[in-house]
């Protein structure tokens, strides 16, 4: 009954965004304001229709009625209860499913706290986001039902791939599809802004806190899924330029630019039709991500189904959302007021330096994703772009990206002076410069590239910290800098520390991939293996069960100088639903660094064969991406402050004068 | 130098900085698609008619042939053939074989071939759930082989 009722509200969502895409971009060109009104009571009816779809899904899930086909081959009624819910996007009919409710609740955001806008922009926004909603739902219709039935139903179902039942997976996919669904809003935003003609100040006040918001989501679904690709496929490694990861990581670029140059916009209304071009951009490759890993024209862990049809519907939508938007843009965007000016040296200079380097990086790494398509399509065999590749970029791209951060923010808007920055940068030019000296100095044997990132990320911290410094005054009148420092808006404490995180990030890459201690061994009971600095003993191992699976558990007594540290534990795990085996890696963070072992198989004799790590700073990478997070969170808490009515000239402006 | 300039001036320069930025990105993509960093991905037949010379890298797809897999003494190092159904490959593995590595199943390894032709892999990735198979790794002529767990034929019919 449950899968007839969602597949009926299905239809329903289906039917609302037809009327909902169409009726109020009418009545917008006819200045007819009930059809206008329309657009509010089609995305709320969305909304209410995809959470009862979604809900009759999970409900199917939780009672496992394994008459639905989709539950029937993607669960089982032994799987706890976290995954059972965790299945119901771990699979490809369900995901989209998923990613039609973010669209629709997004939309029903909007709406709703959206009341201050113009009506006729209003319907245009929400009308475009219906828009989206129909291509979903007709996707979803047309080629990947969720509720379709199976008869017999079977009396147990297929399970969850095990590797995907791990509490950081099961959050993984839905913080990356509000991430990638929450640039919709800004796309919709963009459009609705070439379809008006008009992009002003109060334009960016209302977007940004929807890029920075899906920004957010981005960075925290990322570093989950790195975090779990660390501890669960068992190499220690946590970024592999795969495809998929390219395919978040790309919108994650796209967005942090777009939330950049949102700020020029705001304050100096300037930047205006680059700031819509980003826009359409940032979703264009939401869009782009769901299509290589939907469509199985790219292998991954994340390719959940391979089907010519969905690749085609897939690509046509991709093609008409693109192209249609882009044309828009040609057209449109060049009748847009002309943007305010800046001085060569400035904030907004700044800023576009930044905007320029994140969007040739997003552009590189594009075309280091595609390149194989290409190579294969054009007959010159299988090719993949390895890891080289993208590290060179980075490097090249990134390198003067963060040089370039440390001077931004010391730069006044409109003119700034290089020389009054510079100068009060030279003490972080001095700390940057020593740590790289004292690397190469000391025997820890780092190369020239090692002392060059901790370098840069030394830089980047000491730059924020003179930077909080110069604010409240610190050297000028420090009596009053603590008093200073708490009236510092939340906004600047939210740059201050996604910065101060990414440098954070940029100390955890250098140093632990230089200095990972890594050992490759077979050991049996009582032996001992040295990595780093610590003594790893293998004490032996015990047969362990679990909910839905029996694992072999190993031990190590991890000592330094002797004195016991911990004891890791790592598990290899045979899952009976499927039967399969995952790796559970034994970590122990230390302020140092990591401990981390990984418990292979028996050799025979009593022995097992492992691989051992000692991993220094990895933690920083994770506290990094946190610090990201955080900063955006209190960024966006500072914006709400601020966003209210717009009054004044500024409604006038974006009502076009009616 | 830091005056502001007429709308003009700024245009040009930001798409001067714009097209410099588009130019040089342009060039470091050509300058980074190279050996090292671009795989080759090949089935055993194609290595053998390419005639990949010892101690070139790339990346090796097939099926891990049935009763081929053994393990040496020392509990690290693993010898496989990996098959396209018509010709054989020898594979050395010294490391921790990925969970999902059975024998009948698609494997992509990667590493390079030793003056002796067997192929030194450095890094070994099976497939990651039953439902999926590693691209390329498909035989061109599947039904030659033989797969007593039904292994690729049964991923096959089951996506």
């Amino acid at each position: 009954m449950a899968g007839e009722i969602g597949h009926f509200a299905l239809i329903l969502v289906f039917v609302s965004a037809l009327m909902g895409a169409t009726l109020p971009q009418y009545g917008a060109w006819r200045g007819n304001g009930f059809l206008m009104s329309f657009a509010t009571r089609a995305v709320y009816t969305q909304f209410v229709m995809a959470a009862v779809a979604f809900g009759a899904l999970t409900y199917a899930f939780v009672t496992s009625d394994f008459s639905v086909i989709n539950v029937a081959s993607n669960s089982h009624t032994l799987k706890p209860l976290l995954y059972k819910i965790s299945g119901v996007w771990g699979n490809h009919e369900g995901s989209l499913l998923f990613w039609v409710l973010n669209l629709t609740l997004f939309a029903a955001l909007v709406a709703m706290r959206g009341k201050a806008l113009p009506i006729r922009f209003r319907a245009r926004v929400l009308s475009v986001q219906s828009l989206l909603v129909l291509g979903f739902t007709a996707f979803i219709l047309l080629t990947s039902n969720p509720f379709l039935r199976l008869d017999p139903a079977p009396l147990e179902g297929n399970g969850l791939n095990p590797l995907l039942q791990d509490p950081g997976l099961a959050f993984h996919p839905p913080m990356l599809y509000l991430g990638y669904v929450g640039l919709s809003v800004a796309f919709s935003f963009a459009i609705a802004a070439l379809l008006e003609g008009e992009v002003n100040s109060l334009w960016a006040r209302w977007v940004r806190p929807w890029a920075l918001l899906a920004w957010i989501f981005l960075t925290g679904g990322i570093a989950l899924g790195s975090w779990w690709a660390y501890y669960e496929l068992g190499w220690g490694g946590w970024w592999f330029w795969d495809p998929t990861e390219n395919a978040s990581f790309m919108p994650w670029l796209v967005a942090a630019a777009l939330l950049h140059s949102a700020i020029v916009v705001e304050k100096r209304d300037a930047l205006k039709s680059w700031t819509v071009l980003l826009a359409i951009i940032a979703f264009s490759f939401s869009l782009l991500g769901t299509f290589l890993v939907r469509s199985g024209i790219v292998t991954s862990v994340h390719a959940f189904a391979t089907d010519p049809a969905r690749g085609v519907f897939i690509l046509a939508f991709l093609a008409l959302t693109i192209g249609g938007s882009m044309a828009l843009y040609a057209w449109r965007a060049p009748r847009m007021a002309p943007s305010g000016l800046f001085g060569l040296v400035s904030r907004e200079s700044a800023l576009v330096l930044n905007n320029i380097f994140l969007s040739t990086f997003a552009g590189v790494v594009l075309v280091g994703t595609l390149y194989p398509l290409i190579m294969e399509a054009s007959g010159a065999g299988q090719i993949t772009v390895g890891p080289p590749f993208f590290e060179f970029a980075a490097t090249v791209i990134m390198s003067p990206l963060i040089v370039a951060l440390g001077f931004g923010p010391f730069l006044a808007w409109k003119r700034g002076k290089i020389g009054r920055a510079s100068q009060a940068l030279l003490p972080a030019v001095g700390v940057a410069v020593v740590a790289g000296v004292l690397l190469l100095w000391s025997d820890l044997g780092g190369t020239l590239m090692t002392a060059f990132g901790l370098a840069l990320a030394v830089w980047l911290m000491a730059s924020v910290m003179l930077e909080i410094a110069a604010r409240v005054k610190l050297w000028s009148a420090p009596s009053g800098a603590l008093k200073r420092l708490i009236t510092v808006p939340r906004a600047q404490w939210g740059m201050s520390l996604a910065h101060f995180g990414l440098g954070i990030m940029l100390l955890g890459m250098t140093v632990s991939e230089t200095f990972t201690s890594e050992t490759l061994t077979v050991m049996k009971p009582g032996d001992t293996a040295d990595v780093g600095n610590y003594a790893f003993t293998f004490t032996g191992v015990a047969p362990v069960p679990g909910p839905n699976y029996t694992a072999v558990r190993g031990f190590f007594e991890v000592r330094k100088n002797g004195d016991l540290v911990t004891t890791l534990m790592p598990e290899d795990r045979v899952y009976s639903n499927p039967v399969t085996n995952t790796t559970e890696a034994g970590i122990h963070s230390l302020m140092s660094g990591d401990l981390y072992a990984v418990i292979g198989e028996s050799a025979g004799g009593g022995r097992w064969s492992m691989r051992l790590y000692f991993k220094p700073f990895i933690s920083a990478l994770w506290l990094g991406a946190f610090l990201m997070v955080v900063g955006g969170l209190l960024s966006l808490l500072d914006r709400r402050l601020r966003v209210g009515m717009p009054v004044g000239r500024d409604r006038l402006q974006l009502d076009g004068g009616r | 130098m830091a005056g502001l300039k007429t709308r003009k001036q700024q245009r040009l320069i930001v798409v001067s900085v714009s097209l410099l930025a588009l130019f040089g990105s342009v060039f470091l993509v050509f300058s980074a698609l190279n050996e090292g960093s671009l795989n080759l991905f090949y089935q055993p037949t194609a290595v053998v008619e390419k005639q990949v010379p010892p101690g070139r890298t790339f990346k090796l797809g097939g099926l891990v042939e049935v009763g081929s897999f053994t393990k040496d003494n020392d509990g690290l190092t693993y010898r496989f053939v990996i098959t396209d159904c018509e010709t054989d490959q020898p594979v050395v593995f010294r490391g921790l074989l990925p969970d999902l590595f059975r024998e009948g199943q698609g494997v992509v390894t990667e590493g390079a071939l030793d003056e002796t032709g067997v192929f030194q892999a450095t890094n070994v990735l099976a497939k990651h759930d039953e439902n999926y198979v590693p691209r390329g790794t498909m035989p061109t002529s599947p039904d030659q082989c033989t797969h007593p767990d039904g292994g690729y034929a049964q991923a096959e019919s089951s996506r």
